[in-house]
Formats: C-alpha cells, structure tokens, sequence
C-alpha cells in the first residue's frame, strides 16, 4: 500500500467528499488529528440530505426541520461549524471523475484537479426506484425529493400527496408532511405487516428508533390517513398530471385513492460512482439485492488510500453514518501512520455492530419488492431517460441475447441517459434477469463512467492546479 | 447439443471485421466457426466514434471504402436493421488558409475514386451552417458521408451471420492454436479442439499475440479513443463534423444522432491495455474535448456531457492496418490493427476477405496492408 511507505512525518493530503452525517464527523476527525482535509460537497451548506439545512433566510427552528432528530441535527451543524475554518471547504462542488488518485472536482464551472493520498468518500444515497405504470406523470417524486422539497423550501410536491413504497423513509416522509400540515392521502407499503414482526428481534437492538416508527404510523393512522401494507401497486393515474392511484390490497381487491402527486421510493441505494471510478471492487449483497463497494468494517477498500463511510458505501442510516465516518478516517490516519485512539476504534466498532443488526432488521421488514420490477408489463417505461420499455429490455435479453446488464445497456440504450441508470438499474437488472431466467447476481451491474453527474460543456480548467 | 468442431474457416475475433467476414464466407458456401473471446463486437468495434466516412481516408484506402460504403447502402437488406446508419454528410472543417489548401487538395485528388466534395468558403458555410463559430474559414463537404451506431452494428453482423449458419461462439477465449497438416488446430476453454484448414485473425489489439505465433510479430501499439455524449437536443446539426488540423489537441470530431445527443471525441487517445483489455478515458481529454468543441459550435456551451467511453484500439505507426494473407503460413489471413479507422471499412474488410479466402484473389487493392512489411523493416 501506497499509506505504508509514507512516514508519519508527513501530514497526508486528505480529501471527503459529502458533509453530511459521514462526511462531516470524518472531517472533524482528520481535523482532530491535526490535518486539514479539503470538503467537497454538492450542497449549498453542510447537512447532507438527512440533516439538510435550509436556506439562510428561512427561519424555522431545528425542532420543526428535523422533529426527533433536532438534536443530532444541532450537533452535526456545530461540529461542522467548529472545524470550518480549519478545512478547506468547497459547496456547490461536483467530484466529476476520479483517476489514478486525483479527483476532479468543478465548482462553479471551473474544473480542478485534486490529487490525494486519502480519500473519505462519504457520497451519501438516493431512493432506490422502481416501474410503475403512470410514474413518469407530472407530480410523481421520489421520497428523497418529497423531503428536500418540504426541509429545503417548505413546498409540499402536492395538496394530497400518496406515499408509496417501502422502508423506514416511507413513514418519516408522511409524518413530516402530516406535521407540516399538508393532506396525506395515504401511505401505501409494499412490504407485507408480517415482515415487520418477523423483523422484531433485530429491530429490537434499537428500541427507539423501533418505538418512533411506531409512532409516526400511529399518528398517521390517527389523523384518518389510509396506512395500507402489503399492497401491489397497479397504476399511478392521470393524463398530464397525477389525478390518483390505484392499488391492490392485501386482503384482496382493488382500490382508487385519489390524489395529485405520488412520493414513492423502495429504501435507499448507495451513491457509489466515485468508488467505482476508483477501481475499488464491488461484492453483491444478497440480503438487498445490491452491488457494493467492498470495504473491511472501518471502511477501508482494497484500493490504496479509497477509504468509505455512511449510506454511500452501505445503506445503514445516519447515526451509523456518523459512527462510519469516524472510523474512516482513523483508518485513514491508522495507514499513514498516525496514531489513532485504539479505545476510540474499539468503541466505534462496537457501535457499528449493533447498527448493522438494526439494518438487518430493516431489510428483512422492509423487503424490495423485486417480483413487482420484474413483473412490470412491456409498455411500461423502465428507463426514465431514454424512455426504453420493459418490453424493449425483455426483447433485448431474449432475442438480442444479451447476457448481463452493461450488454443490454449497449444494444438497447437503457441505463445510458442523464441519471446513467442510478434510477432504472436496478428494476432493469431484475427484469433482464426475469426474462433470462438467471439469478440478479448474474447479470451483474452497470459499470460507473464518468461524469459522476452531467458536466457543462462551458467548464474550463483552472488556471493553476 | 454437441457441435462440430471442423470448418472450413474458423475466424478468431468478433468484431465488426470478423463477424462481416463470417457472414460473407457463408453467403459463399463456406462453413464457419466465428470465436470471440467476450461478447460480439465489444470492444473497438462497440466503442468506436461511428463515423461512417470516406473523405479523409489515404487515397489508398479508398478502393476498400467504396466497397464498405457499397455494403453500408444496403444494410437493411443484409441485416435486417439499420444499425442507426444515416447518410447525413460528412463536414470537414479548417481554422487557416494553409488547411484549407490541404483539405482542397484531398477533394481534388479524391476525385478519380469517384468521391465528389464540395469546397465550401468561409461565408457560405456560415450561411449553410449557421451554428459554426468565427474561428472556421473553410471547409469541404461530402453528401455521401454519414454516421452509424457501433453498439449496433457488429452484434447486427453477428446475428445475420447466426442466421446465416455461422457457429458463432461467444465467451470463447483461444487458449492455443497450431498447425497439424492442413489444418489449423484451434484450442479454446470448454471447446476442445476445432480444426479448419483456413484461419482467419480478425483480434484488433489482439491480433499481433496471434501473429506472432506463426513467426510473424508486429508492432502493435494500443490506445483508446476518448468519447464523450450529450445530453439530447433538438435536432439540428446535420453532418458529422471534424476539424482537420496538424496540432492533436486541436482534433475535435462530433455526430448528432437522430434521438438527439451529440456524440463527440478528438484532442489526445487515453491508455489502453490489451493485457487488462481496459481503456481509460482520461479526464483533462473530456476537458480539453469540450474546450475545442465549444470553438467549433459556441452554442454548445449551455449543454451537457452525459457519460464518456473508451475502448481498446490497436495502431501502426505507418497507420495502416494489416491486412491479407500471412507471409509464413498457408491457409493463415489476418485482418486487424486498423488504427482507429476501421468503421466504415470493417463491412468491407470483411467482404474482401471473405473473396480472398474464397477465390484466392480481391479486386480490391491491399497490397500495402501485407504483413510481410514488418519482417522487411
């Protein structure tokens, strides 16, 4: 390794990208140790997408932003605000490519080159979506953007918005829209009530968190909303606009609800791009259905100086995104060599443990719905982008004989638009492996290229680098 | 099903070469096995610009793209699919009067093989081409030029040749070959042994590691073109256009594809390794790419580049590709290293291989393209 040959002497040139939960408590930890790492982050302020801070000119208190989270939220803002002046900081900052150990970053339309000896990707995720028939309709958001549009501008996405899907986001979304006063609809999960129970046990090694799902259910169920689970989604309706969405229920028959936008997401997905332009190697997670970067438990990857942390290397949620990016960067400061408080590793590792309980548990009561992409009909848009049909990637497996899922991207033009399959890949894997009868693993995943996201062709490089 | 394993040709790489010269073979009659080590038409043929040209092409290689652009013009009959081919015109643009000389000259001297450009002053091709900048004084124009999918169009060539009666075997990396006899002894994982008295080498970067068995290495240098797409726009461009210019990071090459995006490359080649079999996009070439395509067409600056791409291409330094039969070894053909050209001709090459290997002779002219020009040097 590349760390080991440095002498502790050397202060080393240290990089995170993303100051949310993970990036900023890894950056307060190389700060701490006497580093000054440069924050790359997409946003506008520090936060992340969970502790997303609003505008400077809106006014209302963490209690009302963040609800249980207040706290966490305030602490997470102030370490942030402590090390400011002791990092070098760069908002509105895209990390477009990444090669041989220099990451390239834009930031206002300049480009820079940025070479590293560590680098703390803490990239954050995305909902992980999937085909509905109606989804591509004005009005239908992903559960993420439901919640930046209310946290980040105070707007609802609807006046009677439904909430579908699945996973512990699904209920927070609708909470937060209930408390901000906005007519919920219903909430519609596609995990069946008995995953839940079957989950409990695992569930149960975080018996707060437990309880306020509990409670964000309740309170929905009190203010008359409609919380379904086990239901099979059927058609999101409207000609122009979301005007309702009809649903299988679980006790059988079909429903209408109506209503004028659709929050929807299945869980989350890494945002994993940077790790991939890495080289960093990718492991397939049976237990979720996704590809991701391999790493040992503090976040090390394989790849000499690629350290990752919080839900961008493995969906564990925020409090274990804090804990991630802690133990990122004393692995970092570890392979340096720079002494790192082995009491302080110990306990990380500690927590750590019991928050990967609590994600399994997650998992197995909030299970993707993989029959539901695969079973979606052929006039079906799966590719959002290119406008490429379930039926066109099924013609595609089948009589173009595509095997995986970087072939059928090739012939068929799915996953290749603006989002570069961070939206469909997953739902078009499932139905690439349906219609060839194989395994998801099988048919592997989209391989990253850069731009991580779209890059102006007015960018120029900085005069020095 | 178990499949014979003797043929009267076995053809090692699928690309848009081999798999062309596997179709053409069996419209001859001839039986075929078609071995391609990933998936048909995956790397240099799959990754390649798409420029579906003539004009620029070494006036020795014109004969050969006449033939292709022959074969172009009727692919949906061959095919059965279009490979998104289309006839847009080819733009040759210039920044000086000394270029513009040059690319003058190219038009009068491609006359006799029966290309007709069109010399175009600086004036009337702002007027014909509204969107090209200030910096372009002149250019040449070519109505029969256009551009193609490659994503499409060897795994098309693949699936007629399938059709066709090639056994065609992906997946299938040749672990050994030599020569008992007659025939050529091909040795591949999970294949046992095929036997045909013809073989043919269509393996791009891959080619030398195969002639160099038969005594006969080559120079081989590989690099990848750096790609890059645009999100869509209205369509509007017309022709692919490319800026001929002496200076590299000058090079800038772009397609608008009837969906919409731009396709563009040019200023320098990124590494590539036919050892890995990976190519790199290097990330100042997306820069510098963008720089240049903002010279040619201000307006491009307010769009986006989606996604870039490289692929492993192999290169001669007198840039011509090898191309004929082997110098050392009856019954051996080779057809690879076409120097990030090979495209439009690849139809082409595919259907003079096929008549040589057939016959024993071609109309076309590839002398220069022999092999035998390294064990002279």
């Amino acid at each position: 390794m590349a760390a080991a040959s440095m002498t502790p002497a050397t202060i080393p040139r240290a990089i995170v990208v993303g100051a949310g939960p993970a990036g900023v408590r890894a950056a307060e930890t190389l700060v701490a140790a006497g580093l000054r790492p440069m924050v790359i982050d997409e946003g506008m302020l520090s936060g992340g997408q969970i502790y997303r801070r609003q505008p400077a000119n809106f006014g209302r208190p963490h209690e009302t932003l963040y609800g249980y989270d207040a706290e966490k939220a305030r602490s997470l803002h102030d370490a942030f605000e402590a090390i400011r002046t002791q990092v070098d900081y760069r908002p509105e900052t895209l990390a477009w490519n990444l090669r041989e150990n220099v990451l390239h970053v834009v930031t206002n339309g300049v480009a820079a080159a940025l070479p590293f000896d560590a680098l703390i990707l803490a990239t954050g995720a995305t909902d992980r979506l999937l085909p509905i028939r109606g989804w591509t309709l004005p009005g239908c958001y992903s559960l993420g953007g439901s919640q930046v549009a209310l946290k980040a501008q105070a707007c609802s996405i609807g006046q009677r918005p439904v909430f579908l899907g699945t996973g512990p986001l699904l209920y927070l979304v609708a909470y937060q829209y209930l408390k901000a006063g906005v007519d919920v609809a219903a909430v519609l999960d596609t995990s069946p009530f008995g995953a839940s129970i079957r989950a409990l046990p695992d569930l149960a090694v975080r018996p707060g968190l437990l309880l306020r799902g509990l409670r964000f259910r309740r309170a929905l169920t009190k203010a008359g909303v409609t919380v379904a689970n086990g239901v099979v989604p059927l058609e999101i309706e409207g000609d122009g606009e979301v005007t309702g969405l009809r649903y299988h229920a679980a006790g059988g028959g079909d429903r209408r609800i109506a209503c004028d936008a659709v929050g929807m997401g299945f869980h989350l997905r890494s945002e994993n791009q940077l790790a991939d332009l890495a080289g960093c190697p990718f492991l397939f997670d049976d237990a979720t259905g996704m590809w991701r970067p391999e790493a040992d438990g503090d976040g090390r990857s394989p790849r000499a100086g690629i350290y990752l942390a919080g839900d961008g290397a493995r969906v564990l949620g925020a409090d274990a995104a804090e804990v991630g990016g802690r133990l990122a960067a004393l692995a970092a400061l570890a392979d340096a060599g720079m002494s790192a408080d082995a009491a302080l590793v110990t306990s990380l590792r500690g927590q750590m443990a019991t928050l990967d309980r609590f994600r399994r548990g997650l998992a197995t009561a909030f299970p993707w719905p993989a029959t539901l992409a695969r079973s979606v009909a052929d006039d079906v848009i799966l590719c959002r982008c290119e406008a490429i049909t379930a039926g066109t990637m099924r013609e595609t497996a089948e009589a173009k004989g595509a095997p995986e899922v970087n072939r059928a991207k090739a012939l068929s033009r799915i996953g290749m638009g603006r989002c570069q399959g961070r939206y469909c890949g997953h739902a078009a894997a499932e139905v690439l492996a349906g219609a060839r009868g194989s395994s998801l693993e099988s048919v592997g995943r989209l391989r990253g290229q850069a731009p991580v996201k779209p890059l102006s062709m007015a960018t120029v490089k900085a005069d020095t680098l | 099903m178990s499949k014979a394993n003797q043929a009267d040709v076995i053809i090692v790489g699928g690309g848009i070469m081999g798999a062309s010269a596997a179709l053409f073979l069996r419209q001859r009659g001839r039986s075929v096995i078609l071995l391609e080590r990933d998936l048909i038409g995956q790397a240099a043929s799959g990754t390649n610009f798409g420029n579906v040209r003539r004009q620029g092409r070494y006036l020795h290689q014109l004969p050969l793209s006449n033939r292709a652009r022959d074969i172009w013009l009727r692919m949906p009959e061959l095919l059965g699919e279009d490979c998104e081919f289309l006839q847009s015109g080819h733009l040759r643009v210039v920044y000086n009067a000394e270029m513009a000389g040059k690319i003058e000259a190219y038009s009068k001297d491609s006359a006799p093989y029966g290309l007709d450009l069109e010399m175009i002053s600086a004036n009337a091709l702002r007027a014909r081409f509204p969107y090209l900048g200030r910096e372009v004084v002149a250019g040449c124009y070519d109505p029969t030029g256009g551009h193609a999918n490659p994503r499409l169009t060897a795994p098309a060539f693949g699936r007629a040749a399938v059709r066709a009666g090639v056994d065609v075997r992906e997946n299938t990396e040749v672990t050994g070959i030599a020569k008992a006899g007659d025939d050529f002894v091909v040795e591949a994982r999970g294949q046992g042994e095929m036997r045909a008295p013809v073989l043919l080498v269509t393996a791009g970067a891959w080619g030398g590691k195969l002639s160099a068995l038969f005594g006969e290495p080559v120079p081989i240098a590989v690099h990848g073109p750096n790609m890059s797409v645009t999100e869509p726009l209205p369509y509007r461009i017309g022709p692919t256009i490319g800026v001929s210019t002496p200076h590299v990071h000058e090079t800038v090459y772009f397609r608008q594809v009837k969906r919409g995006n731009v396709i563009l490359g040019g200023y320098t080649r990124g590494p590539a390794s036919n050892e890995t079999n990976r190519a790199a996009v290097l990330p100042e070439n997306t820069l510098g790419q963008m720089e240049q395509l903002r010279r040619v067409i201000p307006g491009f600056a307010n769009i986006n580049i989606i996604r870039v791409w490289s692929g492993v291409e192999s290169y001669f330094a007198d840039d011509m590709p090898v191309m004929g039969p082997s110098a050392t070894t009856p019954g051996l053909y080779y057809a690879f290293g076409f120097c990030g050209a090979g495209f439009q001709i690849g139809p082409g090459v595919g259907e003079v291989m096929a008549e040589l290997i057939d016959t024993g002779a071609t109309s076309t002219p590839i002398e220069p393209y022999s092999i035998a020009r390294f064990a002279r040097a």
